[in-house]
């Protein structure tokens, strides 16, 4: 396996973390799933920073996110499959 | 490399008490802010001593005096510091103070300034201090288990890739060595918000699940209820952790909680700069998310050894106990790889595995107890922040 450009914690999460840096939109990432080593590849829509988050899935507003297998929040926009997912998009439900 | 965890030693400085020291600073100890340049002048004059200014001691009252004392005490009481020269302006705190310290059975004198002066303060301490070098050190190392050292930890600068690298290679160490009979302690009450249910659950007793439960309340109640403006969105996550990624508390708490492992459970929550009293074990300790703040508690409570997982790059040290610092973010080590001493890198490769990140730790712990200097050690950071729990009178 080569080295991966995006890392998923649990099969449950929405959300996986670009560990690369310099990741350009139309990159073909190739995704590891930490739990068990399983890969998949998704395309980036964007070009996304080390460190954040990119949609496994499509999700709309109010939607739950989901990492480490836990709820980290809620979207309050949209983001499609290979979106990215931070502040601007997604907010903690405490406060 | 595969350890022997239960054959590994290092050498390191027995105490009066028993206790395990992995430094041997002769600690110049102010009581108080007013009382630092006395402290600082008596460093300048006798080298290998240590002066730890701060900027309080004075008129506080209450649960907040409690821990100012608890704090100074423990801080001279900690294994890492073999004697104390304690000043204060006034001789009753000064004394409160040494004859906290003097209950390990290590040496420590008071001095105080009113109705004497700086001058002549500094003349006396200066003698003393320098008696106390001459004695440390000519004191021998010996061959100590592993089981004897106590090792805390604190996230910094925390980004997603703390989550997924440097925080499970510390919950990794935890799961080796604490069934080695070490003691392990971790923190940051705030940093649990939205992990507290979790963190209830990793309680090894309901009482110890019921005192962390009651410290979270507190917290809640006391903090964020009466001090809250919007929210707490600009400082949790901080600007750091969102530029590294983070986006939500959440998310962050989750990724603290890596640090205590899979398989350990605490077996106490305590108070901060509180001893712990339950004999060998993991703690929760309530203390701020502030770096030096949390570091300076842990150490005040007796811990020798830090460990400091970083994502985005915390540069934070302690004057008595040596912070190591552990990162997976291969931009932090391109940018400031000057401030990490364990690089976990290929975690996020996948070319190193959290056990043999564990076990690479483990090696840096046991090279630090050994005597090699921190990378926070080598540059100087010395951070001693003290925690206020309200205004002074």
């Amino acid at each position: 396996m080569g080295k991966p450009h995006l890392l998923k914690h649990d099969h449950a999460d929405n959300v996986g973390v670009v560990v690369v840096e310099g990741l350009t939109a139309g990159t073909e990432m190739l995704c590891v799933v930490t739990a068990d080593n399983s890969d998949f590849t998704v395309t980036a829509k964007a070009d996304i920073p080390i460190g954040h988050k990119v949609a496994l899935t499509d999700m709309k507003e109010g939607d739950t996110v989901t990492k480490y297998g836990e709820d980290i929040g809620r979207m309050v926009g949209a983001a499609a499959v290979g979106e990215h997912v931070h502040v601007h998009n997604c907010k903690t439900k405490r406060w | 490399m595969a350890f022997d965890f239960k054959n590994m030693t290092v050498n390191a400085w027995r105490r009066e008490n028993g206790r395990v020291g992995v430094r041997n600073h002769v600690v110049i100890l102010p009581v108080d802010d007013i009382s630092n340049a006395a402290c600082e002048a008596v460093a300048n004059n006798v080298k290998g001593s240590l002066a730890i200014p701060h900027a309080y001691g004075r008129l506080q009252f209450g649960e907040d005096l409690d821990l100012h004392f608890r704090t100074m005490i423990g801080t001279g009481a900690n294994p890492n510091v073999a004697a104390v020269v304690v000043i204060g302006i006034e001789p009753e705190w000064t004394q409160i103070i040494v004859d906290g310290i003097a209950k390990t059975g290590k040496p420590v004198t008071g001095f105080s300034i009113e109705q004497k002066g700086d001058f002549e303060t500094i003349r006396q301490a200066s003698w003393k201090a320098k008696e106390y070098v001459q004695w440390a050190t000519e004191l021998q190392k010996e061959e100590c288990p592993v089981s004897d050292l106590w090792i805390s930890t604190k996230c910094g600068e925390s980004d997603t890739t703390t989550g997924l690298s440097s925080c499970p290679t510390v919950g990794n160490m935890y799961d080796k060595l604490l069934p080695e009979g070490i003691y392990g302690c971790f923190g940051e009450t705030s940093e649990i918000t939205g992990a507290e249910h979790i963190c209830e659950k990793r309680a090894a007793t309901p009482e110890a699940g019921e005192a962390f439960k009651k410290i979270f309340q507190a917290y809640q109640d006391d903090v964020i209820e009466a001090f809250k403006t919007s929210d707490l969105s600009d400082s949790q996550p901080t600007k750091g952790n969102i530029l590294g990624g983070l986006t939500t508390i959440e998310e962050k708490a989750l990724g603290n909680l890596e640090k205590i492992g899979r398989t350990s459970s605490y077996i106490d929550a305590m108070g901060p700069a509180v001893a712990p009293e339950k004999g060998p074990g993991l703690y929760f300790m309530d203390t701020s998310s502030a770096a030096a703040e949390c570091v300076t508690l842990m150490a005040a409570a007796g811990y020798v050894i830090h460990t400091f997982p970083t994502g985005q790059g915390n540069v934070v040290g302690n004057p008595i106990v040596p912070v190591i610092k552990i990162s997976g973010n291969p931009r932090t080590l391109r940018t400031m790889s000057e401030h990490i001493d364990v690089d976990v890198t290929g975690v996020l490769t996948r070319e190193q595995t959290i056990e043999e990140a564990g076990d690479s730790l483990i090696e840096m712990i046991m090279r630090t107890a050994n005597g090699r200097n921190t990378a926070a050690e080598a540059l100087g950071h010395r951070e001693f922040s003290l925690t206020k729990l309200y205004r002074s009178a």
